[in-house]
């Protein structure tokens, strides 16, 4: 789709030029992850893991689909229809119950991963920003997905993390608190708001495939990035996706899949939380309402503001979570930097792996009662995380020395010295004419 | 550079020059479908609960055995019930019922069954069926008094016609069977149990 | 422009942060929490191995049995068990007569009906296909049977508590007497009427008074001792299997499913570098790996005094 060299698609088999005249499908399908999309030669382990999203998303629909036959999604009886009729009665109800509930899990930890990789390696970076706003779309999508997908049980932890996220609507002066009575048909999250998140948990996965089709989309223009940041300068910089990257892909989602069976079959309920086999009660609140561990950072983010400083601590938690993610939007913008790569941005780096050891720390937090400790952790590093992206990282493009590039990914097709040009960033020069000379 | 460029590619150009030896051909491509293939037989084992999920689940099919009391029943007289949500009739047959059905030539019917063996030993006037016609699913009349019972004094589908007899058997219509008779038992003189059997 | 906003936006949120960080250390090193009687005296649930444990793990239906008479014959008193069909009882060991005849005796509860004549509310007694019937109708009689306390239902109690049959097993067996220290340090804390001390449960006084007391309460049917310990061990595993009834079968799809994909991967990783290596073989890769390279890029590391 986008270098010249790619293979182009030549259907041999009579039936199939007969199909490729009609409708170009098998033609798009080869342009796209056949031998006919050239992809850097030089991907390491961190690229797998968009194809294991894709595999995760695969098996949450399919399993959630199937679930849906069996599901009542009624006050009095989803907690029933989930505990007894799915996991005793239904044949298989168990697995597929257990498959969907830590496939949900795994696909967060794909994307994560995968999120990392684009900050890393400078993903995110012209010409493939759209690609990554695309991307923070699709993570928005799953978080809200997976938020209505964990109240459909009616669990303890259903009903109070239902009260406690439509909540942060309220923290809105005037109007948070008819959009919080709007968003849940009624005062408190009750039938109502029940049947409409099963109506739209089981829609939402499909608009993330849909994003995911212009994400891929979006990114075959200018095809993938690689660890160097250097861009693909001709064939002898790449291969073509198949057969090389759906064996790379193909062997790793099994072994991602074997460490996910082994979570399903031996330790379903590690990931979850014990309260929410209790049925919901509204009466009776738990002895700590944690969200499902995907949202411990977030959690912590929102409950780090203690202090009314002109705006209310609540408010300001509200405000805060929801620009960690916003922020993400104008990454692009904020570090500007020439150079992709960590790899050759030594003081990026170290600030990146700052980053997250802060964002585990956040998890941490988040994940437990608000101790005074944890309270404090919470506090310095959420401030470390909004300084990181919207102070240290524009800072840190503008003044810091990246590393000298190669020239390109592979060797040169001239073979010669002068091809292979002098390094740039030799001396002292400002990061960014230096890195210019390059490209 | 174009042979270098071509082996580039990997193993879609015939050039293997690259591989070692004529086994490494065959060698190669035995990993690449072993691999392959236990993906798809990785893939269709995955289908197995997928598909077995919708097969009836365990609560339905521990059906809820019903038990009809019949000690109200009169002679001549039938009741409806309500067995695995669908109709059965209960007839508590007549002397001249019972006679004119076991009068049939067996030779003439089109669903060949006698009444004795439509009924259990001991209780041969009561007749117990499942009052869904077996051409397309209607419920025949006749159980209701007033009803209309059809020519053969049995029962009456108006949807298309069938008519059946006494003994619940088909005599006329476009009905390929009998009303069937379902599983039960006397579980006491004036008890009986559909679907004790049933699992 | 967009730097500019981010910038102030970044220093006021980690400004904010700042002052509720320095507000936050400041209450609590003037005006520390006070310390709670449950944090210091609640212990952790006791050690229990059951045979269901660990990933190969399966039920002692033995076990299970003597569980579901101790469940029987002292808890369904309270505690009811909504989620479990009679029917599932075969998975115990028991056969199809056995479970008629336990479903004809069981006593603790009936199962709300209609009389077929008059279309009044009755009860009845259940059958197999049933799932076991509460022992009070709604949770408004459960708590005026129980001084306002509302017993749990036990089917999914093993999954619905941190520390699952352990904990269940420690709280049957913890009851003991508030010790002396606690009432020293913690005047105000002395269990009230109607609670009972037990150091397992997360604020100390339970409202359920011991369920089991004395030795041989429980006649077991297979002549194991019914003591104390035991009977709360087997009633413990019993509750594992109502919670999990799926668990031998879990493990065993488990265990072949892991061996299948173990092989997978590896075929799949075999395949993977024999078509990458003919591609590795056909073309050099140069760049930062390429030793001359990185012999520059240390110099030049070296030179701007960035370490390695």
């Amino acid at each position: 789709m986008s270098f010249k060299w790619a293979k182009p698609y030549e259907p041999k088999h009579p039936l199939a030029k007969w199909f490729d005249e009609r409708l170009p499908l098998p033609r798009l399908a080869y342009g796209a992850v056949g031998g006919g999309y050239p992809v850097p030669r030089n991907l390491n382990y961190w690229w797998n893991f968009g194809f294991s999203a894709g595999i995760f998303l695969t098996i949450q629909i399919i399993t959630g689909i199937v679930l849906a036959m069996h599901y009542y999604s009624s006050a009095d009886g989803a907690f029933d229809s989930v505990n007894q009729l799915i996991m005793r009665d239904v044949n298989a109800g168990w697995l597929l119950r257990y498959a969907h509930m830590n496939g949900a899990s795994f696909f967060f930890i794909a994307v994560y991963i995968h999120i990392f990789r684009g900050l890393y390696y400078g993903s995110y970076k012209a010409p493939r920003e759209l690609v990554w706003m695309l991307g923070l779309v699709i993570y928005l999508l799953m978080m809200a997905t997976a938020f209505m997908g964990y109240v459909l049980p009616w669990g303890q932890m259903s009903y109070w993390g239902a009260q406690v996220i439509t909540g942060f609507f309220s923290a809105f002066p005037l109007v948070g608190e008819p959009i919080r009575v709007w968003l849940l048909g009624g005062y408190a999250p009750d039938q109502a708001a029940l049947t409409r998140f099963f109506s739209l948990h089981y829609l939402l996965p499909f608009v993330i495939v849909g994003v995911v089709i212009l994400h891929v989309w979006a990114l075959h223009i200018p095809g993938s990035g690689n660890p160097t940041g250097v861009d693909v300068k001709d064939e002898r910089d790449t291969l073509p996706f198949h057969p090389f990257y759906t064996a790379k892909d193909g062997w790793f989602v099994g072994a991602f899949l074997l460490v996910y069976a082994i979570v399903t079959f031996f330790a379903p309920n590690y990931l979850g939380h014990a309260d929410n086999y209790i049925p919901a009660n509204p009466l009776a609140t738990p002895a700590e309402i944690v969200p499902e561990w995907y949202f411990w950072p977030f959690y912590a983010i929102l409950r780090s503001f203690t202090f009314d400083f002109i705006l209310p601590a609540k408010l300001w938690g509200v405000l805060a979570m929801f620009s960690s993610i916003l922020l993400l939007f104008f990454l692009p913008w904020l570090d500007k930097s020439p150079v992709r790569s960590g790899s050759y941005r030594p003081v990026f780096k170290r600030f990146f792996w700052l980053l997250v050891i802060d964002v585990i720390l956040l998890g941490w937090a988040g994940g437990g009662a608000p101790t005074p400790f944890r309270n404090a952790v919470s506090q310095i590093c959420a401030a470390y995380y909004f300084l990181h992206f919207l102070v240290i990282l524009p800072l840190v493009s503008r003044f810091e020395t990246p590393l000298p590039l190669p020239s390109s990914i592979s060797e040169s097709v001239l073979h010669g010295e002068a091809a292979e040009a002098a390094p740039a960033g030799q001396t002292k020069k400002r990061g960014r004419a230096a890195a210019a000379v390059v490209q | 550079m174009a042979t270098k460029a071509q082996s580039a590619e990997g193993p879609d150009s015939r050039n293997s020059g690259d591989v070692t030896g004529e086994g490494g051909v065959r060698r190669r491509d035995f990993l690449n479908v072993a691999a392959v293939s236990f993906a798809g037989i990785g893939t269709v084992a995955a289908l197995a609960p997928l598909v077995v999920q919708m097969s009836p689940s365990a609560d339905v099919l521990a059906m809820a055995t019903t038990e009809i009391d019949i000690s109200k029943v009169a002679v001549g007289q039938r009741i409806k019930a309500l067995w695995r949500k669908q109709p059965v009739f209960v007839a508590h047959l007549t002397p001249q019922e019972i006679a004119s059905a076991n009068a049939v030539r067996l030779g003439d019917l089109r669903d060949p069954e006698s009444l004795a063996e439509r009924v259990k030993p001991g209780h041969g006037n009561w007749l117990v069926v499942v009052g869904v016609c077996t051409h397309l699913g209607c419920i025949p009349l006749g159980t209701s008094e007033g009803e209309n019972k059809g020519p053969y004094g049995g029962w009456f589908c108006p949807c298309h016609g069938s008519q059946y007899d006494t003994a619940a058997r088909i005599r006329a219509g476009p009905a390929p069977r009998n009303l069937a008779v379902p599983d039960y038992e006397f579980t006491s003189p004036t008890v009986v149990t559909i679907g004790a059997k049933g699992k | 422009m967009v730097r500019v906003i981010g910038f102030l936006v970044g220093l006021a949120f980690a400004g904010v942060l700042l002052i509720s960080l320095i507000t936050g250390v400041a209450t609590n090193l003037s005006n520390p929490p006070a310390p709670l009687a449950s944090e210091e005296f609640h212990l952790p649930p006791k050690h229990l191995h059951l045979s269901s444990d660990g990933p190969f793990g399966k039920f002692d239906k033995e076990q299970l049995q003597r569980g579901l008479q101790v469940y029987t014959e002292v808890c369904s008193a309270c505690h009811s068990l909504k989620l479990v069909s009679f029917r599932d009882l075969r998975e115990l060991g028991y056969s199809e007569a056995e479970v008629k005849k336990y479903t004809a005796d069981w006593k603790a509860s009936k199962v709300p009906s209609v009389n077929p004549d008059t279309g009044e509310a009755t009860t009845r007694q259940p059958i197999p296909s049933d799932t076991f019937p509460p022992p009070f109708p709604n949770e408004v009689a459960a708590r005026a049977a129980n001084n306002n306390a509302l017993p749990p239902d036990l089917s999914l109690i093993v999954k619905a508590r941190e520390g699952g049959a352990a904990y269940v097993y420690s709280i049957l067996t913890g009851f003991q007497p508030q010790p002396a220290a606690l009432l020293k340090k913690f005047p105000d804390a002395k269990t009230p009427e109607n609670l009972h001390y037990n150091p397992y449960f997360a604020n100390l006084n339970i409202a359920m008074p011991p369920p089991l007391t004395t030795n041989g309460q429980v006649t077991y049917a297979d002549g194991t001792p019914a003591t104390v310990d035991q009977m709360a061990k087997d009633v413990a595993a019993f509750l594992v299997w109502t919670a999990n009834p799926e668990l031998e079968r879990r493990h065993a799809a488990g265990l072949a499913v892991a061996i299948f994909l173990l092989i997978g991967s590896i075929l799949g990783y075999l395949a993977y570098q024999q078509i990458w290596h003919e591609a590795k073989r056909a073309v050099r890769i140069t760049g930062p790996l390429e030793p001359e390279n990185q012999v520059k890029t240390r110099r030049a590391k070296a030179r701007q005094g960035v370490a390695g």
